[in-house]
């Protein structure tokens, strides 16, 4: 009986906490920020790394200044997060917590293609701004039309593909390649999507593709598929995975020896802990990202980044997603409102002092960022981009040794 | 035709690593356990772990991880799931709330791994190259091979010709039975639970050498097994190595030989055969 009414007592606190902390956001002293990205399921591997510290990180810095100034009154960031365990149904019930019973102002926008792409109507219906990061395709002017509340930063499948092509373009003409190319992909949207592309791309500019396999997602073992590319005798290796299988063809082209002049594997490639893992073994390596670790704003960025929330940003959309808040936070502060309207338009008008660069929208689409990286001594470094500055040679892999 | 047979078997081994554990727990104890796949996570975790923060030798840490893995399920059988099987009035109303006990144990344990390690196990041991018969390989996975084949062939020789091992056997077959002749069911149940535990999270520990992980993985591994020990037979340890070999060449064969995007329609194509033409696993026994 005792124990009952102390459970009582307690849900009367709870409550209590509650209404005060509702009176509290009412006079609006802080602007609520929901994000919903996955904690768990398989996408969470790459959320942890590269989506939620920055989120951590900004609302830290923010706060850390004393808020953000809207209209001549200093505001707090309060982070309302949920995890959407990699499902979209999950997700969309989410987003209507957060605009009905959390009333959040606005929103960090979801990690993976699908994700953004299945919540646009949602979200957009709530009328936020939403600024994809981890979203890559190329119908975003087919899809910024539908949702004008919607807006692009990574950059388009296209642009991804035609990154790599001109590497191999490149190294074709020193004589370093041949044109015979072994690719894989892994078989999901993303892969699929993009092997598509690459058949096109690769073809016009006259390369040959002498083993084109797909494997399913969380294969395994992926050394047949290696082994099967060794075979080709191709010099150059293009793999459009994901995170797990990078790790896993890393592995593999290590252990037999895959003796190419370009190795290029996609997501995942630019995590710092693929650099920890594989040490020195991968040198040379491509990736999708990239990064130019020696601009003053980017260094000063990442050691933040690992100070305050105590990982290493990776080498591609860490930056971006923070860009992508900085974005938020000066147009927010620009517009001087928390009228989402109003702000959505000062996006679409004006340009972006961000770590990634002076940032702008055409049709809702940001044309600024890398495409390509490159492991080189330690640093994955960008070495191909659009309108980004500090792209470096590319390097030819020399073996797998230590 | 070598290359296949070598990365095969070795893929054999990785599968009857995941998949042994599941059996003990499910053809012994009856219990179908949703959280395998989570325990087996959960032993790559903590070789992850040990190795990243301290360089522990995952080999070291599988001989730390299997008695405290043991321990674990012992305690879950014993406290969590015990008052299960005494409720339960039948085998389908054990399972039906075994499974439902046991899903809800794997997010909480996913819970438990995120906050210690949301990204992925990355790391890297005994990743060398060796040439077995002229096919390259990796030592990992020769090693987990080797682990595999001592773990199978180690419970093959103590299920059949020791006393205790007869005493899990008879309780596979029936539970009653066993209870009639004097066998103390609910602690050879326990010890079968502890048992495959142990197994499954001694194979997660190896399986993280060669195979980059993350906390949400897991029920990849326990559809695996699931399908491994329903193709082998419930309770037959005989049965899960043979059906990890079948499915480890089979997957192999079609990867190197048709189609890499081929292995998981060529691995439900077999469960499904099997299950339409003995649909009680390779070894398994009728029901009476």
């Amino acid at each position: 009986m005792i124990r009952r009414k102390m459970l009582g007592l307690a849900a009367a606190a709870v409550t209590a906490s509650g209404l005060v902390f509702g009176a509290a956001a009412q006079a609006q002293d802080v602007i609520k920020l929901g994000a919903i990205a996955p904690k768990t399921g398989p996408l969470a591997g790459g959320a942890v790394v590269t989506q939620w510290p920055n989120v951590e990180l900004w609302a830290k810095q923010v706060n850390a200044r004393g808020g953000l100034d809207v209209g001549g009154k200093k505001m707090m960031i309060e982070v309302i997060e949920y995890d959407d365990k990699t499902n979209p149904g999950e997700h969309i019930k989410l987003a209507q917590r957060l605009a009905e019973q959390d009333k959040v102002d606005f929103v960090v926008a979801p990690y993976g293609t699908g994700f953004n792409i299945a919540t646009a109507p949602i979200y957009g219906r709530y009328g936020y701004p939403m600024i994809a990061v981890s979203a890559i395709t190329d119908k975003m002017d087919e899809l910024t039309q539908r949702y004008p509340n919607l807006f692009f930063t990574l950059g388009t499948t296209t642009a991804f593909v035609e990154g790599v092509k001109e590497i191999l373009v490149e190294q074709r003409d020193a004589g370093a390649i041949g044109n015979e190319v072994a690719m894989v992909n892994v078989a999901d949207a993303f892969g699929i999507e993009l092997a598509d592309r690459a058949r096109d791309i690769f073809g016009e500019a006259g390369f040959e593709l002498v083993y084109d396999k797909s494997y399913p997602l969380g294969t395994p073992d992926l050394s047949p598929v290696m082994k099967g590319a060794k075979d080709s005798g191709a010099k150059a290796f293009v793999a459009w995975s994901y995170p797990p299988d990078s790790f896993g063809l890393a592995e593999q082209a290590i252990i037999e020896d895959l003796d190419v002049a370009v190795y290029y594997s996609a997501v995942a490639t630019s995590f710092p802990a693929f650099g920890a893992a594989y040490g020195n073994k991968i040198n040379n390596v491509l990736g999708a990202g990239g990064t130019n670790v020696d601009d003053p704003k980017v260094a000063e960025y990442r050691k933040a980044h690992e100070e305050l929330t105590g990982k290493v940003a990776d080498y591609w959309a860490s930056a971006n997603t923070y860009a992508a808040l900085q974005i938020l936070e000066q147009a927010i502060e620009g517009a001087g409102t928390l009228d989402r309207d109003t702000v959505t338009q000062y996006i679409k008008d004006n340009s972006f002092d961000t770590v990634m660069g002076s940032l702008s929208f055409e049709n809702n689409v940001s044309h600024t960022f890398w495409s390509v990286g490159q492991w080189q001594d330690g640093v994955f470094r960008g070495v191909k981009g659009s309108n980004v500055d500090g792209a470096v040679p590319v390097r030819l892999k020399d073996g797998w040794a230590e | 035709m070598l290359d296949i047979l070598v990365s095969g078997l070795l893929l054999s081994g990785t599968y009857a690593l995941v998949a042994m554990g599941l059996n003990l727990q499910y053809g012994v104890a009856r219990i179908m356990n949703l959280a395998n796949g989570e325990v087996l996570v959960l032993g790559a975790l903590a070789a992850f772990w040990l190795y990243t923060t301290s360089q522990v030798s995952p080999l070291l840490t599988v001989v730390l991880v299997a008695p405290v893995s043991f321990a674990g399920n012992w305690l879950i059988y014993r406290y969590l799931l015990k008052p299960l099987v005494r409720r339960s009035k039948s085998q389908g109303a054990l399972e039906v709330d075994s499974i439902l006990a046991t899903f809800g144990m794997s997010f909480i344990i996913i819970g438990v791994m995120v906050s210690i390690e949301g990204g992925f196990f990355a790391y890297k041991y005994l990743s060398e190259p060796i040439s077995i018969i002229g096919s390259t390989t990796s030592l990992n996975r020769l090693v987990a091979f080797g682990v595999a084949v001592l773990i199978g062939g180690g419970l093959y020789l103590w299920l059949n010709h020791t006393r205790a091992g007869v005493a899990v056997r008879a309780v596979s077959v029936s539970t009653e039975a066993s209870g009639l002749v004097g066998i103390n069911v609910p602690r050879v149940s326990a010890l079968a639970f502890a048992l495959g535990g142990a197994i499954t999270a001694v194979g997660g520990a190896l399986i993280s050498t060669f195979i980059t992980l993350d906390a949400s993985i897991g029920v990849v591994f326990t559809m695996k097994a699931l399908i491994i020990v329903i193709m082998g037979g419930v309770g037959e340890i005989r049965g899960a190595i043979v059906a990890a070999a079948i499915l480890g060449l089979v997957e192999t064969a079609v990867a190197t030989l048709i189609d890499p995007g081929l292995t998981l329609a060529a691995a439900y194509l077999i469960f499904v055969l099997i299950l339409l033409f003995r649909p009680q696993g390779l070894f398994g026994r009728r029901a009476l």
